[in-house]
């Protein structure tokens, strides 16, 4: 049965290995919910967070082939439950709409979004939460208007230690 | 790349000097102990070409007449060899062509090192003469790829491209140079790669899940060996042959796994897979632990997951974590190099016999012999089959020959029939099944064995797809017996139709030219026979010949390779007519 999956992949900071990396997924028809890259805890290291709808057997098999990529160090996979994830997202809604709706300033409050910038013609809302939270904001600024709207992808940590500074030190030593 | 801490050793010949990169791409390819490439020059690649021209008495290169036979010349020079096969070739459309070549090399495991000349860096992703982006085509069917773009790069990229292409399970690697990185002068020194941070050729050996797999085959009553190119591979052929002698295991080979025990041994039973034998196809389904070794379930061989070899306990010895599971579950996953690995085992295997078990294939083959390989070899209709001519060639070659096939009925006929010696005798596309494969394979593999008789057996379909390859051959005077077994259609492809779509012969009839006055034409002897009683002959001419050979045998056009597992049915639904 297929549920969302976080891939997480340690790997080196090398041009070239997003697509590697996309394209094992490209290949067994698994679309990316979403993918976010940066640089980890260790230098040199990145990290990707994906995101994927299949079933355990899948993800399993596509780790399996991400490992195999030269340039990756570790690859591990995790269900929503095993992770603690955020993700970002920024409204922009006319200024005018901040002073004619009162309601907005409530609404901004009791979803903890923090207001990122306010310019004369419109102002930004941040909002980082889990999907649904972010949706929740949306559908009730959406009456009034959004001009602009953005999500970023998720990241995440697991519950659980991935110890890849040790793995890495164990890598040199070899 | 710098960001890389690979450790490297140096090796003797470092002293700092002052070249440029292409001189330098000549300087890594020796230090890799190089002495024979394959490729095509063009606008991107020359600076490299002009410093080949300096350095021909160090590194053979070899024209050939497209860039796909490079790619399959260096294939099959590192199948006869071992070593890593070069192929080299300009931008754009030169690097293109050689990519059926790198995708054949990858899902075969072939170590194989391409270099491809690229635009300049400032004219990178501007559509400019003859660029493509080389490196995101060729992603999926390396097992690593760099685009270097500046001269200092190429000594670190060549050692490990050489590192990876032939370390743990083997694979082909690109290189992508550009044009300024090729004028650029940089001090050149050349280390050998021996380790990267971030890859483990060879997972660590566990030797837990060995003692399992030896009380696994310990207590088997009807245990089943099917090996694969991972014993060649891995040079554990001794390994291997020790382990079936000691156990008495009957065992079976993959496609690309023969060779790597002499087809006559007694405890050999042949092939798998879809065009195998038999007995093992069927036995698959009966056996009671199954031991695969250095080899990956590839769908030809299981037919129908879900009833292969159900009734089994699985062990899979596999160099590659991702392919344990990927397919076939198994019971004991045995990881590691698979020589170390059954190092490891045989000491733990006690001897056996398994007589009751060996007479069930023996019966089995005398059904299939009845049936199937009498006539086959030994027909008693009018036209030639293809069975015969290859019998002739074991007879004449004493099984010592290294028999390259393209791909289709001949290449099925060729693997199960071809006697084999001796280990790396069969090259053949297993995975990709690359029509057009065999010609410039056959000249690699004569060029990296030159004191072995190499025979390229063809089809007239697959011949046509590389043909203009005579012209190598014809120019290198390397002597390759080439023999096109033609039946006027793409053989393979018309058996399908005639037994899955109503003999509905769409596009697979070819009208051929004459193949003796082409080959001819690029001044090699040739012979056609459409006779069995010059048969004979012909192949002792073609045998005896000390250079080049071109034999066409015109043979039955309607014969049917059998057995056969039809596609996505149970290995036990092995039909025999």
């Amino acid at each position: 049965m297929n549920e969302s999956y976080t891939v997480s992949v340690y790997s080196e900071n090398n041009i070239g290995l997003l697509n590697r990396i996309s394209a094992i997924f490209l290949k067994r028809h698994i679309n990316i919910e979403s993918l976010t890259v940066s640089e980890c805890e260790i230098e040199n290291v990145s990290r990707f967070v994906i995101v994927a709808d299949m079933d355990e057997d899948q993800v399993r098999k596509i780790v399996g082939q991400i490992e195999k990529q030269i340039e990756v160090i570790k690859a591990y996979y995790h269900t929503d439950e095993e992770t603690i994830y955020q993700e970002t997202a920024l409204f922009k809604i006319k200024s005018s709409l901040l002073f004619d709706e009162r309601q907005i300033q409530n609404i901004i409050k009791q979803s903890n979004a923090n207001i990122v910038t306010v310019a004369r013609e419109f102002f930004v809302i941040e909002k980082t939460g889990r999907r649904h939270e972010t949706d929740a904001l949306y559908d009730e600024l959406a009456p009034f208007g959004i001009m602009q709207f953005v999500r970023s992808g998720r990241i995440a940590v697991s519950k659980t230690e991935m110890n890849i500074s040790a793995l890495l030190k164990e890598f040199q030593n070899a | 790349m710098e960001t890389l801490k690979e450790r490297l050793v140096e090796t003797a010949t470092t002293a700092k000097m002052k070249v440029s990169g292409a001189e330098a791409v000549i300087r890594c390819l020796l230090e890799e102990g190089a002495d024979l490439i394959y490729g095509y020059p063009g606008g991107a690649i020359m600076p490299v070409y002009d410093e080949l021209y300096k350095f021909r008495d160090k590194l053979h290169h070899v024209l050939t007449r497209h860039e796909q036979g490079a790619a399959h010349a260096a294939q099959g020079y590192a199948r006869a060899t071992g070593k890593v096969g070069v192929a080299i070739a300009t931008s754009g459309p030169g690097a293109t062509n050689l990519i059926t070549g790198i995708a054949d090399a990858q899902i075969d495991s072939t170590p194989m090192v391409c270099i491809t000349g690229q635009v300049a860096r400032h004219l990178l992703g501007t559509d400019a003469f003859q660029e493509t982006d080389i490196i995101g085509i060729s992603t999926p069917v390396t097992k690593w790829s760099y685009q270097v773009t500046r001269a200092s790069e190429i000594p670190t990229a060549l050692a490990k491209a050489f590192y990876i292409a032939r370390s743990g399970r083997p694979g082909p690697v690109l290189i992508d140079i550009t044009k300024n990185a090729q004028f650029e002068e940089f001090d050149f020194s050349y280390k050998k790669c021996t380790a990267i941070r971030s890859y483990k050729p060879k997972p660590e050996i566990n030797p837990a899940r060995i003692e399992e797999a030896a009380a696994l085959i310990n207590s088997a009553k009807k245990p089943f060996i099917i090996f694969g190119q991972g014993i060649i591979l891995g040079k554990a052929e001794t390994e291997l042959k020790a382990l079936i002698e000691k156990s008495g295991i009957p065992s079976a080979s993959t496609v690309l796994g023969l060779s790597a025990l002499p087809t006559e041994h007694p405890l050999h039973t042949g092939m798998v897979g879809m065009h195998g034998n038999y007995a093992p196809n069927l036995l698959t389904n009966e056996c009671d632990v199954l031991i695969a070794l250095g080899m990956r379930f590839d769908d030809r061989v299981t037919g129908d997951l879900s009833t292969y070899a159900k009734q089994a306990r699985v062990v899979h010895f596999e160099i590659d974590p991702a392919e344990i599971d990927k397919n076939v579950k198994t019971d004991v996953a045995v990881l590691g190099d698979v020589r170390e690995t059954l190092e490891h085992l045989l000491p733990l295997i006690n001897d056996n016999k398994h007589e009751a078990w060996h007479r069930e294939f023996k019966d089995k083959q005398a059904i299939e012999y009845d049936k199937v390989i009498k006539n086959d070899l030994f027909p008693e209709k009018e036209k030639l089959t293809m069975g015969e001519v290859i019998e002739k060639i074991n007879k004449r070659t004493g099984g010592d020959a290294i028999v390259v096939s393209d791909v289709g009925q001949h290449q099925m006929i060729a693997c199960r029939y071809a006697k084999f010696n001796r280990t790396k005798s069969n090259i053949t596309s297993g995975g990709l099944g690359t029509m057009g494969y065999a010609l410039p394979a056959a000249i690699g593999a004569k060029m990296g064995a030159p004191k072995r008789e190499v025979v390229a057996i063809i089809g007239d379909g697959g011949y046509q797809m590389t043909i203009q390859e005579l012209g190598t051959i014809f120019q290198t005077r390397v002597p390759v017996k080439i023999v096109v077994l033609n039946n006027d259609f793409l053989g393979m492809v018309r058996q399908w139709q005639q037994l899955f779509f109503d003999k509905r012969y769409a596009s697979t009839e070819l009208i051929n030219p004459d193949f003796i006055t082409i080959a001819k034409g690029y001044h090699i002897p040739a012979r056609r026979v459409t006779k069995r009683e010059e048969l004979d002959e012909a192949v002792n001419e073609m045998i005896a010949s000390e250079e080049a050979y071109f034999l066409e045998v015109c043979v039955e056009k309607e014969d049917n390779v059998f057995p056969m597992v039809p596609s996505g049915a149970s290995v036990s639904d092995c039909r025999l007519e």
